[in-house]
């Protein structure tokens, strides 16, 4: 790691740990903002009192107890934390694609709280995100939510309160279309089609079934009044017992979808086999099967237009978040990057050209809708009293491209605030040699 | 379908250069918009009358003509068509899809290459960025040291030689990148070989190749003037490198790191060529002396990261904003196709970092086309310029902003796209 950038994180690293406390949250009051609360409409010139980390109070003219720190925000738009529903980032390792299925692969045990990623999320206002196992093989491993908490343990990044989700991913990825064939190198992997690709998945879940079966037949027999003298537990298998789980509702999947056929099939599959889809991932060609997703209250998130990577996004259209909000389906839109993620609510601001949807509607896609595909709507998504205070400063309407975010907070805490970033950054050129030179500004 | 005739033979004969004047581009008056010319005052409520592809008039009082085509043009603004300083428009369809990919020749050397000859007019990116107020284009090639010719295009037409305002614009070279392959949409980085990391170096080849076409130039000339002499054999690579050797045709050097750029602004001054550079990443830090050179700068995509941390998570967001505030001219770029239509909003991202935001608009529009070296003819909406026109319900850097109506050349442009063709036909369908 370069010198000058250790000591820059280092710095953002004090400027965090210092205003963090341990357990509860920060306190701290906010005044003088214009509120978008996303469920409870626009307030004008108006305060967040926050205490132990959630927002306790909401209204004009708000007293600060004595002692509490006061952030004036006159001028500026105060709105809930944005939350991203799908990316990769702050992870060791994204993808275990050796092979189709590998469920026990879990990304939760690899949170890396030291990625930079983190704080270019916190610059564009981001504090929550679902970082994910990646899309190179059917079944992948369980996914994660953190808070993007910059300078913590990884441990304290995990929001226990969200549903468990498992990976799966159909399309282009999973069949390797785009890898380079290298002579010597590993051999295709099964499955090459989208045929395969549902039949392996209707496979492990029938398996899954049958596994689940097992389990309960040994449970009667062992609590019964007489168990078999005989009576051995079956062998634990720790990918069907992940599967079994989202079999018994314990988690929910997560399915990248790209092309409409296989997302539909991938619905059908989930009504044949009875789990739940919380969300499809990306879901380019959602549009063209509209009502049988809003029928089925599956949710997407997707891009608000970066399209025409591959072949199955030659048809994502930018339309496509819009006018599937507009027609039932609950939408998210993600970042799937560690650069993009900083610049999300100017994604969403596409939705108002691309689709007609309002300011807060399209704020919604960012927010409240997110934390409703991840189950963590009672706490986060919106401005409301009793809601962790999890909090972005815009400069102006986050939906206009000339906002800027200068400050997030999490549960009360500031994790980016950009005078005082700016302010160390120039004392930092002030003292470096090449400052001193004149060679930097 | 006697015009038709005539249009068809002009597309077949008019083997390149502006296509401002056309038989089918009627006469027009835009009535009513609040009028941003760029350069001047705005003018809160006026008209503008167009004319063989040009404008004739514009202002608060003008006289139409009668039999005047007019879009009544009330609660609108009218801007000049934008301006994309560097983009792959035409020359790329689906990333990942090889076979729909050219514009990176093989090898190091191609200045033979033009993007003009392999630009697919019907490309589905060029009416997505029309219809968001793009209205022309640098199409670039990419790839080894020199990338080949790029062509400045309007992005309407009959096909590629009718869109073309300049056919050759500038010859490309390409320094090292700041990383070694850039952050993909998936948070990869791009495989293949590293390029050589030295810039000196680099430059010390294309140098030796521009004293080559000197060369060779000379001793062409001298050939022809004296058949004792043997003719040096053609050779497809000189001949345009003599023409950046002349001053003819300007060079567009793709440079990013502070010490390239230096090295880049000596080689610009000692070779005495005329050149602009693209990128330009850590162009604040170096911004008096680009400012000092003369050199204008196309700024590349701000959605990436900051080439080092040390930068500031905001690098490449200030960038810009602190060059303009040096006195360097600078164009925004989208270097894309398949996100070309953003180009907009690069420019309001810098603004929301410093950049003025009338300087923001400048730059996707008269100092864009200054740089491109077509001010005298888009850019700006002045009496004679092209009619490049864009009529907006908003802000026109804004993404929330929707453009009512666009005028290329002087004839209104249909705004359906694949979008809306592909929305149009699952609507219907249902699902």
């Amino acid at each position: 790691m370069p010198k000058k950038l250790r000591f820059l994180i280092l710095a953002l690293g004090t400027l965090a740990a210092a205003s963090v406390s341990a357990e509860a949250g920060g306190s701290l009051l906010i005044k003088n903002g214009t509120l978008l609360t996303v469920t409870r409409g626009v307030l004008v010139k108006a305060d967040i009192l926050v205490v132990d980390g959630l927002i306790r109070k909401i209204g004009p003219s708000l007293d600060a107890p004595p002692g509490l720190p006061v952030v004036d925000v006159s001028g500026k738009y105060v709105i809930p934390g944005i939350i991203d529903s799908h990316t990769h980032i702050a992870l060791d390792g994204t993808n275990e694609g050796s092979e189709a299925i590998t469920p026990e692969a879990d990304v939760g045990r690899v949170v890396n709280a030291d990625d930079v990623s983190i704080l270019t999320a916190l610059s564009g206002g981001v504090t929550m995100v679902h970082t994910m196992h990646g899309s190179a093989n059917p079944i992948g491993g369980p996914n994660v939510v953190l808070k993007m908490k910059w300078g913590r343990p990884s441990e304290e990044l995990v929001v226990p309160q969200a549903w468990k989700t498992l990976k799966f991913a159909l399309g282009e990825n999973v069949k390797q279309s785009n890898r380079t064939i290298q002579i010597g190198g590993p051999p295709p992997r099964y499955p090459q089609t989208r045929m395969g690709t549902n039949a392996v998945i209707r496979r492990e879940f029938l398996r899954a079934k049958d596994y689940l079966a097992e389990w309960e037949r040994y449970e009667k027999l062992r609590t019964s009044n007489n168990p078999p003298p005989t009576l051995v537990p079956p062998r634990k298998d720790l990918r069907l017992e992940v599967l079994a789980d989202v079999l018994r509702g314990r988690m929910v999947a997560r399915c990248h979808a790209y092309v409409a056929p296989e997302t539909l099939e991938f619905l059908l599959l989930s009504k044949e086999l009875g789990f739940k889809v919380a969300c499809f991932e990306h879901a380019w060609e959602a549009y063209k099967i509209v009502d049988a997703l809003a029928e089925a209250n599956i949710g997407i998130s997707v891009f608000a237009d970066s399209w025409a990577y591959k072949m199955e996004a030659a048809e994502g259209i930018a339309y496509n978040a819009g006018y599937c909000a507009k027609n039932g389906v609950l939408v998210s839109i993600n970042s799937d990057s560690g650069e993009r993620i900083r610049r999300l609510f100017n994604e969403a601001a596409k939705t108002m050209k691309y689709g007609g949807l309002g300011e807060d509607e399209a704020l919604a896609l960012i927010t409240i809708n997110p934390a409703i595909q991840l189950g963590v709507d009672k706490i986060v998504g919106s401005l409301e009293i009793g809601k962790q205070a999890d909090i972005a400063v815009f400069t102006g309407h986050p939906m206009s491209a000339y906002a800027r975010c200068d400050m997030t907070i999490i549960e009360g805490d500031v994790y980016f605030d950009r005078d005082r970033l700016v302010r160390e950054r120039e004392e930092a050129v002030q003292i470096s040699p090449a400052g001193k030179r004149g060679g930097l500004r | 379908m006697k015009r038709w005739t005539v249009l068809v033979l002009a597309a077949f004969l008019g083997g390149g250069g502006a296509s401002a004047q056309g038989p089918d581009s009627p006469v027009i008056a835009i009535r009513g918009a609040r009028i941003i010319p760029v350069v001047g005052e705005d003018i809160p409520e006026g008209t503008i009358l167009v004319r063989d592809g040009r404008i004739e008039a514009l202002g608060k009082d003008v006289v139409l003509p009668s039999g005047v085509e007019i879009i009544e043009a009330k609660g609108l603004l009218a801007y000049p068509g934008l301006i994309d300083a560097y983009a792959f428009l035409g020359l790329q369809e689906i990333t990942g899809v090889a076979a729909t990919v050219d514009h990176r020749e093989t090898g190091r050397f191609n200045p033979q290459v033009r993007t003009i000859e392999a630009l697919r007019f019907d490309s589905m990116h060029i009416p997505i960025a029309r219809s968001n107020g793009i209205t022309a284009a640098l199409v670039v090639p990419s790839g080894g040291i020199v990338s080949g010719r790029s062509a400045l295009i309007n992005l309407d037409g009959r096909n590629q030689r009718d869109m073309a305002v300049k056919p050759a614009a500038f010859l490309h070279v390409e320094l090292p990148a700041l990383r070694s392959g850039r952050v993909g949409a998936m948070g990869t980085r791009g495989g293949g070989e590293a390029p050589p990391a030295d810039a000196g170096r680099i430059l010390a080849e294309v140098r030796d190749l521009l004293n080559k076409a000197r060369f060779y130039e000379k001793r062409r000339a001298f050939a022809s003037k004296n058949t004792l002499l043997p003719k040096p054999m053609y050779d497809d690579t000189l001949g345009p490198l003599a023409d950046v050797a002349r001053g003819e045709l300007p060079l567009m050097i793709s440079v990013h790191s502070e010490k390239d750029i230096k090295t880049a602004i000596q080689f610009v001054a000692e070779e005495k060529l005329k050149a602009v550079f693209y990128g330009v990443e850590q162009g604040w830090k170096v911004a008096g002396e680009l400012k000092e050179a003369g050199i204008p700068c196309v700024i590349g995509s701000l959605y990436d990261m900051p080439p080092v941390w040390e930068d500031g998570y905001d690098a490449l967001f200030r960038n810009p904003g602190l060059l303009v505030k040096a006195g360097v001219r600078v164009a925004f770029s989208s270097s894309s196709a398949t996100a070309a239509k953003d180009l907009p909003y690069h420019a309001a991202k810098a603004a929301a970092f410093g950049l003025d935001k009338r300087d923001a608009l400048k730059a996707v529009t008269i100092d864009a086309a200054e740089i491109l070296g077509v001010g005298g003819l888009m850019g700006s909406l002045e009496k004679g310029k092209m009619a490049n026109i864009v009529l907006a319900d908003n802000d026109i850097l804004e993404p929330r902003t929707n453009v009512v109506h666009v005028f290329i050349a002087g004839r209104p442009v249909d705004l359906s796209n694949r979008y809306t063709e592909l929305l149009d036909k699952f609507k219907k369908k249902g699902s």
